[in-house]
């Protein structure tokens, strides 16, 4: 079977959602949602031995095969590793979703077609081997993420913080386009593969680093790195299975992804180790940092998110250096990059799960007025203490490992000379030991503050009670890996992450067995990152007994610097200055609209007529100017004179008609019937349409003209006249081919069996052109209705009113 | 307007008549000689203001008793049908299709699928221009 196809399967399914969900009513929708994850969990993990021995799998269909645009379903270790984290806590995410969200309140219909439309958008995003679809998916989960953040849409801060999270995502995702189609430039293909392969062809290409930078701001909007992180702690605004989801295993890792996988191509330029990885330490310092301000439990676990995805960024960009450098680490680096994502989904899934039912069973999520949950919700307690241990980087747990691995990197890098690592690159180790006693502070805040110390259960606005078993199934299965990850590091390194190293490394390894690190919990006492965890856990214990002290410092930032405030600017004026611009020269009297219409026209038409030199005239082949013509230009100038003129309106329309009635006679004059009909036709209906509406229309009055706008009206329409005149004449004058009246003379009665040339020509060669100018015209016919049944209807209510 | 004007009424009744004949004529010749849907449309539009010119609306909507939004869309499905009808016998969108037939009254014609879609053009121009006319006049 095509398995492409597969990535479609979820949007297909969210069709039969919103029917489900209204005809079956006694079951909660999610038990149907939750059998397609289950199911491509279970295929795709066929594909294990398959990249587990260096392999891949391809499959695609054309999308424009003419512009080489299609889908195309690349399955190797990085893209399965992401495909299984996809559909795998997916499917528990819909499981606790089903426990979490009341079949009877809740709009569950939306819920689920959003989410599976999500799922679709982050398959095709790590599975698309082509740029170019992999932007369309890109762009799906910002709108996906968009619906699901925004899904409690009555709340105002669930639609602030889905726009917000849109806006950053979206913007950042345009950027990436523009450097997909540098890269597809360069490169002639928009292949990843083929981008890869042909890479020496086009690296040295000035244009190669923009691509890197536009690239990033793709990747790090995404994956809510610094500056960009703001919009994911106002996504909390989501419902605790979407942040679950979303905010741990997958949108947040898009940008993850990228990376790794734009890694063989980009590992070439300094440009984009030192951003990936400086911005990645930064976004780890920062994140980590003011995670301890956060009050609310969801607010701690984001800005835990946004450290944490710092961390692997900055692993990204130190394993991107193993191509300049034959150092081990660095290919370690990468291979812990792969590792603590892994761990991280696994670990901070469970915690947002937990976080979720803090929040559902006592009614708050205010980590100052929680307390002592410990003895009422036991389980809870335990699943959190062991995703907390595990983010906090304490063995037994998985996340311990990771962290390890990260801080020998980091060590490294301080040693690495290319790009000046040297000079600069003491602060690497430096920041990440910090970070990382901050990430032990804010985990054992999290877990200690909510479950340990004073209970304070008078103050919630629920009673708490342990939360029901099927909640509670996702969280303790992901509590489990968590613990697994610690006691097999090895299988897993085999089977998940050595195939997705070698698949961000390709030139390093023939075979995933030789990009596996055999990782250790034990280093002995000569290791240095065993004595960098010992002074984490050391320093970090102090801090966390004396927050009460400390905490007070996050009081000294004001408000109005911080970057939230600056995003805040920018809609307000973006919202508020843009309509004051606009108000300036929309002064709503259409007689301005006209003015700058016409002047743009005339001075536009004008212009380019002679700078292009276009402009010729050929008397050559003009016929004699006849008496009838000559007569009926009188007749037309003075009939305009009098339009102008003319203080009454009536005579104005009639003026107004002998103009349209002696244009009538020039198409009689110069041969075209069909116009003339139709003119005459126009003119009598539209003179009679205003001797109807006559009744309606306000006494003529001047609008308060000056003398002097008096004179730009004139100019402008002199300069109109002028223009219209001067393109008329060259038109007439440049024949560069033959007229094409030739083509219809012959075939009109052969191709179209017709005689008259234009309505031919109407009905049949440009038959589209017609087909959309009736659809124009009823589109008018109804607006016009629609316009005047509203005014009476508005006129009728006002009138009830007084 | 005047309520009675008796020559302009039974005028207008007679040339009503005339108009709307000729534009039948005129949208039938369209194929070969001036003339067409558009031009058609536009007569018998012109026919039906002078109806409301010498009556008043409401004994126009009396006399014609036709939803003109709902011709307008008769019209555009009748256009849009026949360039779609084309796929249906698997050549491209719009493709036009004519033949000569030996009719009884009418001798040899020639039958042409534009003119179903030209019969379209016709109706949304009626449509269209009578909606807009209808209710400007209307509003008071």
């Amino acid at each position: 079977m095509e398995f492409v196809w597969l990535i479609f399967l979820p949007a297909l399914a969210a069709l039969f959602i919103p029917t489900l969900f209204r005809r079956v009513a006694g079951i909660h929708t999610g038990w149907f949602v939750l059998i397609i994850p289950v199911v491509l969990f279970v295929y795709y993990s066929t594909y294990l031995p398959l990249t587990a021995s260096g392999e891949h799998a391809v499959s695609s269909f054309d999308w424009i095969p003419s512009l080489g645009i299609s889908f195309v379903s690349y399955l190797d270790g990085l893209s399965l590793l992401f495909t299984l984290l996809i559909t795998g806590i997916g499917a528990l995410v819909v499981l606790y979703s089903i426990f979490y969200l009341d079949r009877h309140k809740e709009k569950l219909g939306n819920f689920y077609v959003y989410l599976l439309l999500f799922m679709t958008a982050m398959l095709g995003v790590v599975q698309s081997d082509n740029v170019i679809s992999l932007y369309l998916f890109w762009e799906l989960t910002s709108i996906s993420s968009f619906l699901l953040i925004g899904y409690w849409y009555t709340r105002d801060g669930s639609r602030f913080g889905a726009l917000k999270s849109m806006m950053i995502t979206v913007g950042g995702g345009l950027m990436m386009l523009g450097g997909f189609v540098i890269l597809g430039i360069l490169g002639d293909t928009y292949s990843i593969r083929e981008l890869i392969s042909g890479l020496s062809d086009y690296s040295g290409d000035p244009l190669f680093t923009l691509a890197a930078v536009l690239l990033l701001f793709g990747a790090f909007t995404k994956s809510a790195q610094f500056p960009f992180y703001i919009w994911l702690p106002d996504a909390m605004e989501a419902p605790t299975p979407v942040s679950a989801y979303l905010h741990s295993a997958t949108m947040v890792k898009a940008g993850l992804y990228l990376v790794a996988r734009f890694t063989p191509i980009f590992a070439e330029s300094s440009v984009w180790i030192w951003l990936v990885s400086g911005i990645g330490l930064l976004t780890l310092m920062w994140g980590s940092f003011f995670a301890v301000k956060q009050t609310d439990l969801k607010g701690i676990l984001a800005f835990s998110t946004v450290s944490q995805l710092g961390l692997i960024m900055s692993l990204l960009g130190a394993g991107a250096i193993a191509y300049h450098s034959d150092a081990a680490l660095f290919r370690l680096a990468m291979f812990a990059a792969i590792f603590h994502l892994v761990n991280h989904a696994v670990f901070k899934g469970s915690l947002f799960m937990i976080a979720g039912i803090v929040d559902h069973e006592t009614g708050t999520r205010d980590i100052r007025k929680l307390g002592g949950l410990m003895s009422v919700m036991p389980i809870s307690f335990t699943v959190a203490f062991i995703g907390g241990l595990s983010m906090a980087g304490i063995p037994p747990f998985g996340g311990f490992l990771s962290k390890e691995l990260f801080l020998e990197s980091m060590v490294a890098l301080k040693h690495f000379e290319l790009f000046n690592f040297d000079t600069w690159g003491i602060l690497f180790p430096v920041i990440a030991w910090v970070a990382s006693v901050f990430t032990f502070v804010y985990s054992f805040y999290f877990v200690f503050k909510t479950f340990t110390g004073e209970k304070k259960f008078d103050k919630l606005p629920l009673k708490p009670h342990e939360a029901p078993i099927g909640m509670l199934i996702s969280p303790i299965i992901l509590a489990v890996s968590v613990i697994a990850l610690f006691f097999i590091p090895n299988v897993v390194g085999k089977w998940l992450v050595a195939p997705a190293v070698m698949a961000a490394q390709p030139q390093l390894y023939s075979m995933p067995s030789e990009a596996a690190v055999h990782v250790q919990a034990w280093h002995g006492f000569g290791s240095v990152p065993m004595w960098l965890t010992v002074g984490v856990i050391a320093i970090g214990t102090i801090l966390f007994t004396s927050i009460k002290k400390w905490q007070p410092v996050y009081g000294l930032q004001p408000e109005m610097l911080s970057l939230n405030a600056l995003y805040d600017g920018v809609m307000t004026f973006s919202e508020k200055g843009m309509n004051k611009l606009s108000r300036f020269y929309m002064n709503g009297l259409i007689r301005t609209y006209l003015l700058y219409m016409f002047a743009f026209f005339s001075v536009m038409t004008i212009v380019v007529l002679f700078a292009k030199g276009a402009f010729e005239l050929d008397m050559s082949s003009l016929s004699p100017i006849t008496l009838f013509a000559v007569l009926n230009s009188i007749v037309a100038i003075l009939g305009t004179g009098m339009v102008i003129m003319s203080k009454n309106r009536i005579s104005a329309i009639i003026a107004l008609g002998a103009v349209g009635y002696s244009v009538a006679l020039f198409f009689v004059l110069f041969k075209a019937p069909d116009l003339a009909l139709t003119q005459l036709v126009i003119e009598t209906i539209s003179v009679a349409l205003f001797l109807l509406a006559f009744r309606h229309l306000p006494a003529l009055k001047t609008h308060g003209e000056t003398k002097k706008n008096k004179l730009v009206n004139g100019i402008i329409a002199g300069g109109v006249g002028l223009s219209v005149t001067l393109v008329a004449l060259s038109a007439h004058s440049n024949k560069l081919v033959a007229s094409i009246s030739q083509f219809y003379k012959d075939t009109v009665h052969t191709e179209a069996g017709g005689g008259n040339i234009v309505n031919v020509i109407l009905v049949d060669y440009r038959g589209f052109d017609t087909l959309f100018e009736i659809a124009v015209l009823s589109i008018a016919g109804i607006a016009v209705l629609g316009m005047i049944r509203l005014r009476l209807a508005r006129k009728e209510t006002d009138d009830e009113k007084k | 307007m005047k309520k009675n004007n008796v020559i302009l009424q039974t005028t207008a009744k007679v040339t009503f008549f005339i108009i709307s004949l000729f534009s039948i004529h005129i949208f039938f010749a369209g194929h070969f000689a001036p003339g067409g849907g558009f031009v058609g449309g536009l007569l018998t539009t012109g026919a039906i203001v002078l109806l409301l010119l010498a009556f008043d609306l409401e004994t126009v909507q009396a006399t014609l008793p036709f939803n003109f939004t709902v011709v307008i869309g008769i019209g555009l499905l009748l256009s849009l049908g026949t360039a779609a009808g084309s796929i249906l016998f698997n050549v491209p969108f719009f493709t036009h299709a004519f033949a000569h037939f030996d009719l009884p009254l009418f001798g040899d014609t020639e039958l042409h699928t534009a003119m179903i879609f030209d019969s379209g053009v016709y109706l949304v121009v009626v449509g269209a221009a009578i909606t807009i006319i209808q209710s400007i006049g209307g509003d008071e």
